[in-house]
């Protein structure tokens, strides 16, 4: 299990990241915590003759809440959202969601930047920034710009992100309601069988806002709008949660591997869906 | 192309140089360069923990950093916790408790469980068991392990009351 052979550089700043990114292209690739590169990587899966690696830069990590508004630099690592008070308090869902991610070792290292630019359908970031309705901020040669997680994945491994681009940045609106990440696993440390991610807001009793979206149930995330859309207006009773349920099958375009066939897939996304609106809604 | 770089890394306080290539796992420059053989290979594949070492205050699995990465690190292996004179309170406790069979898992498991105590002082025994969720051990069950834990954690803080 040892990669193919390349040149590491540790640049002290941007500039020195895009430079290196646009004289190499294809051959360059920044590397953040590593621990979805590296297994490529030694699996010969990732060819990467020059390596990046984005340490060395300041002010990629850390997380702010100003006026309401979440930033997560994108080296902030899985363990530090975890641990942030600051985010425990505006966007609960982040740690829910973080503590289901791997193991203790890996969260040391695994980045949220590495995690939604990584591309893969089986991590988890990626479904919570489509329901938290996130921003990628990413920088290139020709500047800056935003793109909403939304409209981010491609394919699987394939991102609107241009190969010279970096993520510099997440930011997304505090949410409001209640919350919850559901997960369904073989065991600690696997990628998900099925996720989902659900934000909702109450109001007279009826459900007045709500965001779904699923992990590991198509080649991207899934952001569901049908499946919110028949949860609105509703007091989210059982018939309720049952046609969110149909709507967001209906979304959804699993794949048979190891973890199941395409009929358990779909059963075990209804499941996980169905968990998680009854818990968000409990805490709206 | 296999260009070696010049690394630096401090390993239980000591300072090493020594020249790598980039690619070389930190794992086996810790057991090949340097001699350091605590940590071992269980699957080199992220899964199984027993190359758990600490870097930079962080329980990483040493088969997934490459050595350019650690470069300037400072790293804690099994070695750096105790002796075998003078043993950690943690190496004492599995001792006691019967919290290694073959002993594969064990330096992987030790070090990680110092960190969790350092970051977790009282853990309950869920917190324990989710602290050490990327350690297998194929011998033990883990339910000893977790009792050694445990009482190496009430030690410690009987230690510290006592100092107070
Ligand atoms: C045993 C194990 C279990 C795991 N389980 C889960 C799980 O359950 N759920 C889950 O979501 N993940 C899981 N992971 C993956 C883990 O969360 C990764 O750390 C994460 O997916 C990638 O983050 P990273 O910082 O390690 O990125 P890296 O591995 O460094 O990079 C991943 C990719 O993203 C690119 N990239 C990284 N940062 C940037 C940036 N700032 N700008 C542009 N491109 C960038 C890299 O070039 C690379 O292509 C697991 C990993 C392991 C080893
Ligand atoms: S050898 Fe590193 S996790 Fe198994
Ligand atoms: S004691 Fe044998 S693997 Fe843990």
């Amino acid at each position: 299990m040892i990669p193919a052979a390349f040149e590491y550089y540790r640049p002290t700043d941007m500039a020195g990241v895009i430079a290196l990114l646009q004289e190499h292209g294809d051959d360059a690739r920044v590397i953040a915590g590593g621990h979805s590169l590296i297994p490529m990587m030694k699996l010969r899966m990732a060819d990467v003759p020059h390596l990046i690696d984005l340490q060395g830069i300041e002010g990629l990590s850390g997380i702010t809440v100003t006026d309401g508004v979440v930033r997560i630099g994108a080296m902030t690592t899985q363990h530090e959202v975890i641990v942030s008070d600051a985010l425990a308090a505006a966007a609960p869902i982040m740690k829910e969601a973080a503590l289901q991610i791997a193991d203790p070792q890996v969260r040391y290292m695994g980045t949220v930047g590495g995690n939604v630019a990584n591309g893969d359908p089986g991590n988890d970031m990626p479904g919570l920034m489509q329901c938290l309705n996130a921003q990628f901020h990413l920088t290139g040669p020709d500047g800056d710009r935003a793109v909403d997680a939304r409209d981010f994945y491609e394919a699987a491994y394939m991102t609107e992100r241009e190969d010279e681009e970096v993520l510099t940045a997440i930011t997304f609106a505090a949410p409001t309601g209640g919350y919850a990440y559901e997960k369904q696993k073989r065991k600690i440390g696997d990628y998900a069988t099925a996720a989902a991610a659900v934000q909702i807001s109450k109001e007279g009793g009826k459900v007045a806002a709500a965001s779904i979206a699923m992990t590991n149930l198509s080649d991207t995330p899934v952001w569901s709008e049908a499946a919110a859309d028949a949860l609105v207006g509703t007091a989210c009773d059982e018939a309720a949660v049952k046609a969110a349920v149909t709507a967001m099958l209906g979304d959804i375009d699993p794949t048979e591997d190891n973890r199941g066939p395409v009929a358990f897939k779909r059963h075990a996304a209804g499941i996980v869906l169905g968990r998680a609106i009854l818990r968000a809604w409990s805490r709206a | 192309m296999s260009n070696k770089m010049h690394v630096k890394l401090n390993v239980n306080g000591q300072d090493h140089e020594f020249l790598a290539e980039p690619r070389e796992l930190l794992i086996y420059a810790l057991r090949e360069k340097l001699n350091i053989t605590g940590p071992h290979v269980g699957c080199e594949t992220s899964h199984c923990g027993a190359c758990t070492v600490t870097m930079n205050g962080k329980s990483v699995k040493s088969c997934t950093v490459f050595v350019a990465q650690a470069n300037g690190a400072e790293v804690t292996t099994i070695e750096g916790l105790g002796t075998p004179d003078a043993l950690h309170v943690l190496q004492e406790s599995f001792k006691e408790h019967h919290g290694l069979q073959c002993g594969f898992c064990t330096p992987g498991m030790i070090t990680r469980a110092a960190k969790l105590l350092e970051e977790n002082p009282n853990p309950t025994e869920e917190e324990v068991r989710f602290g050490i969720a990327g350690n297998i051990c194929r011998c033990t069950g883990y339910q000893n392990i977790v009792k050694s834990i445990l009482s190496a954690a009430s030690e410690l803080n009987a230690a510290k009351e006592a100092a107070q």
